[in-house]
Protein backbone atom coordinates (compact mmCIF):
# COMPACT_ATOMS: atom_id res chain seq x y z
CA UNK A 1 0.00 0.00 0.00
CA UNK A 2 1.40 3.56 -0.34
CA UNK A 3 1.51 5.47 2.28
CA UNK A 4 0.74 9.27 2.42
CA UNK A 5 4.33 10.18 1.93
CA UNK A 6 4.32 8.41 -1.41
CA UNK A 7 2.40 10.47 -2.95
CA UNK A 8 3.34 12.97 -4.93
CA UNK A 9 1.71 16.38 -5.85
CA UNK A 10 2.77 18.29 -8.75
CA UNK A 11 2.08 21.47 -6.79
CA UNK A 12 2.41 22.29 -3.16
CA UNK A 13 -1.32 20.72 -1.93
CA UNK A 14 -1.23 23.66 0.87
CA UNK A 15 -0.88 26.73 -1.52
CA UNK A 16 -4.49 26.61 -2.48
CA UNK A 17 -5.79 26.85 1.17
CA UNK A 18 -5.24 30.25 1.11
CA UNK A 19 -5.75 31.83 4.89
CA UNK A 20 -7.96 34.24 6.17
CA UNK A 21 -7.18 37.98 5.85
CA UNK A 22 -7.01 40.24 9.33
CA UNK A 23 -6.50 43.95 9.69
CA UNK A 24 -3.01 43.82 11.94
CA UNK A 25 -4.50 46.91 13.66
CA UNK A 26 -7.08 45.59 14.99
CA UNK A 27 -5.56 42.26 15.57
CA UNK A 28 -2.36 43.71 17.22
CA UNK A 29 -3.89 47.01 19.05
CA UNK A 30 -1.91 49.92 16.80
CA UNK A 31 -4.14 52.60 17.62
CA UNK A 32 -1.48 55.14 15.66
CA UNK A 33 0.39 55.24 12.49
CA UNK A 34 3.58 57.21 12.19
CA UNK A 35 4.33 59.04 9.45
CA UNK A 36 7.81 58.82 9.66
CA UNK A 37 8.22 55.04 10.33
CA UNK A 38 9.63 54.49 6.79
CA UNK A 39 9.77 50.47 7.10
CA UNK A 40 6.42 50.08 8.63
CA UNK A 41 4.27 52.34 5.57
CA UNK A 42 6.39 50.00 2.94
CA UNK A 43 4.50 47.26 3.51
CA UNK A 44 1.08 49.13 2.58
CA UNK A 45 2.51 50.28 -0.54
CA UNK A 46 3.52 48.46 -4.35
CA UNK A 47 6.34 48.49 -6.17
CA UNK A 48 5.84 51.92 -7.84
CA UNK A 49 5.14 53.61 -4.44
CA UNK A 50 1.65 53.44 -4.88
CA UNK A 51 -0.86 52.38 -1.89
CA UNK A 52 -2.03 48.80 -1.67
CA UNK A 53 -5.75 47.95 -1.83
CA UNK A 54 -7.92 47.08 1.18
CA UNK A 55 -8.57 43.91 -1.12
CA UNK A 56 -5.00 43.15 -0.42
CA UNK A 57 -3.36 44.04 3.08
CA UNK A 58 -7.04 43.03 4.62
CA UNK A 59 -7.06 46.28 7.02
CA UNK A 60 -10.32 47.59 7.82
CA UNK A 61 -11.95 50.76 6.83
CA UNK A 62 -10.92 53.03 9.73
CA UNK A 63 -7.08 52.15 9.32
CA UNK A 64 -6.86 51.82 5.59
CA UNK A 65 -7.95 55.53 5.97
CA UNK A 66 -5.17 56.54 8.67
CA UNK A 67 -2.61 54.41 6.46
CA UNK A 68 -3.62 56.29 3.56
CA UNK A 69 -3.04 59.71 5.44
CA UNK A 70 0.18 58.76 6.99
CA UNK A 71 1.27 57.91 3.26
CA UNK A 72 0.52 61.18 1.97
CA UNK A 73 2.43 62.86 4.98
CA UNK A 74 5.47 60.85 4.28
CA UNK A 75 5.62 62.00 0.71
CA UNK A 76 5.04 65.11 1.74
CA UNK A 77 8.25 64.97 4.09
CA UNK A 78 10.47 63.31 1.41
CA UNK A 79 10.31 60.19 3.88
CA UNK A 80 8.41 57.96 0.73
CA UNK A 81 8.41 58.64 -2.72
CA UNK A 82 5.47 60.03 -5.12
CA UNK A 83 6.12 57.85 -8.42
CA UNK A 84 9.15 55.10 -8.42
CA UNK A 85 10.64 52.09 -9.83
CA UNK A 86 11.26 49.00 -8.06
CA UNK A 87 11.30 50.22 -4.48
CA UNK A 88 11.73 47.20 -3.30
CA UNK B 1 -4.30 70.99 26.33
CA UNK B 2 -3.91 69.50 22.55
CA UNK B 3 -0.62 68.37 21.26
CA UNK B 4 1.26 69.19 17.87
CA UNK B 5 4.06 67.78 16.27
CA UNK B 6 6.14 70.04 13.77
CA UNK B 7 8.34 67.99 11.47
CA UNK B 8 10.58 70.06 9.12
CA UNK B 9 13.71 69.36 6.77
CA UNK B 10 16.87 71.81 7.27
CA UNK B 11 19.32 72.06 4.14
CA UNK B 12 22.18 69.94 4.37
CA UNK B 13 24.35 72.50 3.10
CA UNK B 14 24.67 74.74 6.56
CA UNK B 15 27.08 74.11 8.83
CA UNK B 16 26.37 72.08 12.20
CA UNK B 17 25.97 75.18 14.52
CA UNK B 18 23.72 76.70 11.61
CA UNK B 19 21.37 73.92 11.48
CA UNK B 20 21.70 74.15 15.35
CA UNK B 21 20.29 77.68 15.44
CA UNK B 22 17.71 76.66 12.59
CA UNK B 23 16.62 75.01 14.73
CA UNK B 24 16.27 75.88 18.14
CA UNK B 25 14.95 79.49 16.21
CA UNK B 26 11.65 77.54 15.60
CA UNK B 27 11.95 76.30 19.43
CA UNK B 28 12.31 79.35 21.04
CA UNK B 29 9.57 80.96 18.80
CA UNK B 30 7.26 78.29 19.79
CA UNK B 31 8.09 78.59 23.74
CA UNK B 32 7.59 82.52 23.32
CA UNK B 33 3.68 81.63 22.11
CA UNK B 34 3.65 79.73 25.65
CA UNK B 35 3.71 76.40 24.01
CA UNK B 36 5.37 73.70 26.26
CA UNK B 37 7.58 71.26 24.26
CA UNK B 38 7.09 67.91 25.02
CA UNK B 39 10.29 66.70 23.05
CA UNK B 40 12.89 67.64 20.65
CA UNK B 41 13.37 64.53 18.20
CA UNK B 42 16.56 65.17 16.06
CA UNK B 43 16.03 62.13 13.12
CA UNK B 44 19.14 64.13 11.41
CA UNK B 45 20.61 63.26 7.98
CA UNK B 46 18.30 61.27 5.82
CA UNK B 47 18.19 60.75 1.89
CA UNK B 48 15.22 62.78 0.23
CA UNK B 49 12.82 59.89 -1.66
CA UNK B 50 12.63 62.48 -4.45
CA UNK B 51 15.06 66.04 -4.66
CA UNK B 52 13.29 68.98 -3.16
CA UNK B 53 15.15 72.37 -4.24
CA UNK B 54 17.84 69.89 -6.04
CA UNK B 55 19.04 68.52 -2.82
CA UNK B 56 19.63 65.03 -2.01
CA UNK B 57 19.55 65.17 1.42
CA UNK B 58 18.29 67.12 4.15
CA UNK B 59 18.28 67.36 8.20
CA UNK B 60 15.13 65.96 9.91
CA UNK B 61 13.78 67.35 13.13
CA UNK B 62 10.74 66.60 14.69
CA UNK B 63 9.38 68.91 17.79
CA UNK B 64 6.62 67.90 20.01
CA UNK B 65 4.51 70.51 21.64
CA UNK B 66 1.57 70.88 23.43
CA UNK B 67 -0.40 74.02 23.52
CA UNK B 68 -4.38 75.37 24.34
CA UNK B 69 -5.19 76.48 21.04
CA UNK B 70 -3.32 76.44 17.88
CA UNK B 71 -4.03 79.86 16.41
CA UNK B 72 -0.40 80.86 16.74
CA UNK B 73 0.99 78.16 14.60
CA UNK B 74 -0.15 80.09 11.29
CA UNK B 75 2.44 82.09 12.34
CA UNK B 76 5.43 80.08 12.95
CA UNK B 77 4.38 77.77 9.68
CA UNK B 78 4.60 81.06 7.99
CA UNK B 79 7.57 81.60 9.20
CA UNK B 80 9.08 78.37 8.09
CA UNK B 81 7.87 78.82 4.65
CA UNK B 82 9.42 81.93 4.35
CA UNK B 83 12.70 80.36 5.45
CA UNK B 84 15.20 79.33 2.49
CA UNK B 85 17.15 77.10 5.24
CA UNK B 86 13.96 75.00 5.74
CA UNK B 87 13.21 72.52 2.54
CA UNK B 88 9.58 71.56 4.18
CA UNK B 89 7.44 71.27 7.05
CA UNK B 90 4.69 69.36 8.12
CA UNK B 91 2.46 70.38 11.26
CA UNK B 92 0.26 67.35 12.90
CA UNK B 93 -2.05 68.02 15.44
CA UNK B 94 -2.27 64.47 17.99
CA UNK B 95 -4.89 62.95 18.94
CA UNK B 96 -4.48 60.98 22.40
CA UNK B 97 -3.03 57.96 20.44
CA UNK B 98 -0.23 59.80 18.73
CA UNK B 99 0.47 61.70 22.11
CA UNK B 100 0.49 58.06 23.87
CA UNK B 101 2.72 56.63 20.89
CA UNK B 102 5.16 58.94 20.86
CA UNK B 103 5.61 58.69 24.48
CA UNK B 104 6.07 55.22 24.48
CA UNK B 105 8.46 55.10 21.91
CA UNK B 106 10.36 57.86 23.87
CA UNK B 107 10.35 55.35 26.23
CA UNK B 108 11.64 52.90 24.04
CA UNK B 109 8.30 50.64 24.60
CA UNK B 110 7.36 50.86 21.50
CA UNK B 111 10.12 51.00 19.31
CA UNK B 112 11.53 47.72 20.52
CA UNK B 113 8.54 45.32 20.05
CA UNK B 114 6.82 46.66 17.55
CA UNK B 115 9.82 46.70 14.98
CA UNK B 116 10.34 42.63 15.70
CA UNK B 117 7.05 42.45 14.74
CA UNK B 118 7.27 44.94 11.89
CA UNK B 119 10.25 44.60 10.36
CA UNK B 120 9.97 40.51 8.93
CA UNK B 121 6.87 40.86 7.44
CA UNK B 122 7.93 42.47 4.35
CA UNK B 123 10.39 39.90 4.23
CA UNK B 124 8.87 37.10 4.78
CA UNK B 125 6.27 37.04 2.01
CA UNK B 126 9.06 36.48 -1.12
CA UNK B 127 10.38 33.86 0.95
CA UNK B 128 7.50 31.88 2.55
CA UNK B 129 7.47 28.77 0.57
CA UNK B 130 11.16 27.84 1.69
CA UNK B 131 11.65 29.09 4.94
CA UNK B 132 12.79 26.52 7.40
CA UNK B 133 15.10 28.70 9.82
CA UNK B 134 14.43 31.89 11.49
CA UNK B 135 18.13 32.74 11.70
CA UNK B 136 17.69 36.33 10.03
CA UNK B 137 15.58 37.63 11.96
CA UNK B 138 17.95 39.79 14.90
CA UNK B 139 20.14 40.87 12.26
CA UNK B 140 17.32 43.08 10.30
CA UNK B 141 16.62 45.40 13.38
CA UNK B 142 20.90 46.27 13.65
CA UNK B 143 21.15 46.76 10.18
CA UNK B 144 18.04 49.28 10.14
CA UNK B 145 19.36 51.06 12.87
CA UNK B 146 23.26 51.10 11.42
CA UNK B 147 22.21 52.80 8.51
CA UNK B 148 20.10 55.44 9.88
CA UNK B 149 22.91 56.62 12.42
CA UNK B 150 25.57 55.96 9.60
CA UNK B 151 25.37 59.19 8.45
CA UNK B 152 24.83 61.48 11.36
CA UNK B 153 28.36 61.88 12.15
CA UNK B 154 28.96 63.58 8.51
CA UNK B 155 26.92 66.50 9.17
Amino acid sequence: MASKDDIKFLSNPSLGQNRKKYCRFQKFGIKYIDYKDENFLLQFINEQGKLLPRRITGNSLKYQRKVSVAVKRARHLAILPFVADLMK
Amino acid sequence: MRNYEVTFIVDPILSGDDVKGTAQKYVDMLTAEKAGIVHINEIGLRQLAYPINKRQSGIYYCVEFEAVDGAFIGKVELALRRDEKILRYLTVSLDKFGAKYNADKRAGKIGVTKKKERKPEPEQRPERPARPERAPRPERPERTEAKVAEPVPVV
